[in-house]
């Protein structure tokens, strides 16, 4: 198999070294609150819950990225992979809400 | 493009080097020409059914051959003729055969990223089309469906759908795991010089596809399961009756089924572009234009899916901004055909027969592509739904584009890929039946919907049995002309000349190694000075 690697300009090495554990108990206590806060939007009725969800889930999901998955600690090329991933998600939710919301 | 020539040559692909000899050495390889191989044997294997059903369907409208089948049996037929086609050859079409085969040997690699998860692909593919094949056979029989699966028929018909949609599930995971081998390769085993700028156009191709596969099939994927869950549990997702909504269901169908066909028809373009250069004899006229198109028709092309949906109440809304971005995603597949005209304009013109099917390609795919842009308008589009017009429409683009353009593919890379070199007489006869076939049979399709003649139709009435009898003997041409072609392709692996390691006098670097080219592809890496298409004429 190829070991070579010639495009020098990309790096996906990490940047800096691993934290200790609190950062990740402190994400986590977080993604509680956040779970809590979720959980009470839906009993304010079906709106509330909906924005909650379209706001207070992505938050969620990007905490879990950056900080579980390492996002956080990785070189421009898998963060833009992501980026452009996450944006493509929108666009299309965007142009799906062009459509329910009119119905 | 400079290239270092293999001084010494080491055994070729095809010869067994490792402990296992035979079938074994071939089903455990993870060469990416054998792989590439592989898919190919299978692949032509599939289209060669599916073509075979596609006839009988087109028997059916003869009044002889009226009672060959019966309605259910046609409902049948055009379900397993679409999943085979789209699933099991088109879309994994040109990249899984000449990406795997070509793709790092254009950039100077001696292999794909990840060897072993390229021959995993392999093997989720043939796991898709074995269970594919299995929904045929079992449970209620094929699915009746139409290759789109749409809800709430497909929850509710007795066939075996839920199988044939895990099949598609299945086949989806050997298309996002080889998106991710070539997204990775591309970035990662460039040879030393090998910019961007500096690819073989065929590879920013198999790069925006690849991306296609990466972001569009998981939505697939998990819709099928829904479908399945459906199916099994009554989670009421699509179904209207348990508060679904089957609108979701095409909705998300096309997200990833639209730009599917982008996945289909983009490597056939770069394939394309690699070979008009080559016979014309001169540099690609807008290179960069042409590398930006495919990154832009990916974008665009991923969306426009609703453009299927203009008649199924969906909200007007959403119905003038697909219309819209359907408008536009035309421009950038505009701009290849005016950049591949351009390269042929003053060029000198070396007539082979991968060019003649490469000018088959702009040809039908343009006829193609301009009745796509009518489609695209809505009040057109209400008329047109779901009529003979569509059927045409999308042969023109999937069989007159991309399947054209895998034959010029196969054609050009031919020698390369077996070292035998065909016979171009019988080439050109094969040619001619398939033309004339092609466009008496789908040109026929285009007018009956356009006189109101619905798809999908085991019956017609007696004012369209005319153009049905036209089309039908088009299909023999057809056939005729595919089966002509394929047994030439098949003598010549094993009865053909030796072909030389440069037949055409390309410049992109497997025709600087030999054909067929061995293991590892180069004795060392080649270093590349400048672009891929520059030719000495032009370079004085």
């Amino acid at each position: 198999m190829s070991d070579y690697t010639h495009d020098s300009h990309v790096s996906t090495e990490h940047a800096v070294a691993h934290p200790g554990y609190g950062i990740f108990i402190k994400v986590w206590v977080a993604l509680v609150i956040l779970t809590g806060l979720l959980v009470l939007s839906s009993h304010f009725g079906q709106s509330y819950a909906v924005w909650g969800l379209l706001t207070l889930t992505p938050i969620k999901a990007g905490l879990v990225f950056y900080y579980f998955m390492h996002l956080k600690y990785e070189g421009a090329l898998l963060k833009g992979v992501v980026l452009i991933t996450i944006g493509t998600l929108l666009i299309f939710f965007a142009l799906l809400f062009s459509d329910v919301a009119f119905h | 493009m400079s290239g270092t020539h293999a001084s010494t040559a080491p055994p070729s692909y095809l010869v067994d080097t490792g402990t296992r000899k035979g079938l074994m050495a071939w089903l455990t390889t993870t060469d990416h020409k054998r792989i590439g191989v592989l898919y190919l044997g299978a692949m032509v294997t599939f289209f060669m059914v599916a073509m075979g059903v596609g006839f009988v369907m087109r028997l059916v409208q003869l009044t002889t051959f009226q009672k060959l089948i019966s309605a259910q049996t046609y409902n049948a037929l055009f379900t397993v003729h679409g999943v085979i086609m789209i699933f099991l050859f088109v879309i994994p079409g040109l990249p899984a055969v000449f990406g795997n085969f070509f793709l790092p040997i254009l950039i100077g690699a001696k292999d794909v990223a990840f060897p072993r998860l390229n021959l995993t692909s392999w093997y989720f593919f043939m796991a898709g089309a074995i269970l594919a094949v299995l929904s045929l056979f079992t449970g209620g029989g094929a699915p009746d469906t139409g290759w789109s699966f749409y809800a709430p028929f497909s929850l509710k018909t007795g066939t075996n759908v839920s199988l044939a949609v895990f099949a598609a599930f299945v086949l989806g995971f050997s298309s996002m795991l080889t998106g991710i081998n070539f997204i990775t390769t591309i970035h990662r085993l460039r040879a030393p010089g090998m910019k961007w700028f500096r690819m073989p156009l065929f590879c920013w191709a198999v790069y925006s596809t690849a991306w296609i596969q990466l972001l569009a099939t998981p939505i697939i994927a998990i819709t099928l399961v829904l479908v399945i869950l459906e199916r099994f549990f009554g989670i009421g997702i699509f179904d209207p009756a348990k508060g679904g909504d089957p609108l979701l269901y095409q909705h998300l169908f096309w997200i990833y089924s639209h730009p599917a066909v982008y996945i289909m028809i983009l490597p056939a373009m770069g394939a394309i572009t690699e070979i008009i250069p080559t016979f014309a004899k001169r540099t690609i006229f807008g290179y960069k234009a042409i590398a930006f198109s495919s990154i832009a028709i990916a974008a665009v092309g991923s969306l426009v899916w609703a453009h299927h949906m203009f008649t199924s109440g969906m909200s007007n809304v959403a119905q003038i901004v697909f219309s819209l971005l359907t408008m536009i995603v035309a421009v950038p597949s505009a701009i290849k055909v005016f950049n591949w005209v351009g390269t042929l304009y003053k060029g000198s013109i070396d007539f082979q027969p991968p060019l003649l099917f490469t000018l088959t390609f702009i040809f039908l795919f343009c006829i193609g592509g301009l009745t796509g842009v009518m489609q695209g308008a809505l009040a057109v589009n209400v008329h047109l739904h779901d009529t003979y017009f569509i059927v045409g429409h999308f042969h023109y683009v999937m069989f007159g584009g991309t399947v054209m353009g895998f034959f010029a593919a196969l054609l050009y890379w031919f020698p390369k890929m077996f070292g035998k070199m065909y016979s171009k007489k019988a080439i050109y006869a094969s040619w001619f039946p398939m033309f004339v076939g092609f466009n008496m049979l789908y040109f026929g399709m285009l007018i009956l919907g356009m006189l109101g003649m619905p798809r999908r139709y085991y019956v017609h009435l007696p004012q369209y049995h005319t153009l049905h009898v036209v089309a039908t003997v088009g299909s023999w041409f057809l056939v005729l002309g595919l089966l002509g072609f394929f047994a030439t392709l098949l003598y010549a692996i094993f009865k053909g000349e030796k072909a030389e390691d440069n037949p055409w006098g390309g410049l992109t670097l497997e025709w600087t190694i030999p054909s067929p080219p061995p293991v590892e592809n180069f004795d060392e890496i080649p270093t590349i000075t400048a672009g891929p298409y520059v030719f000495p004429q032009e370079a004085q």
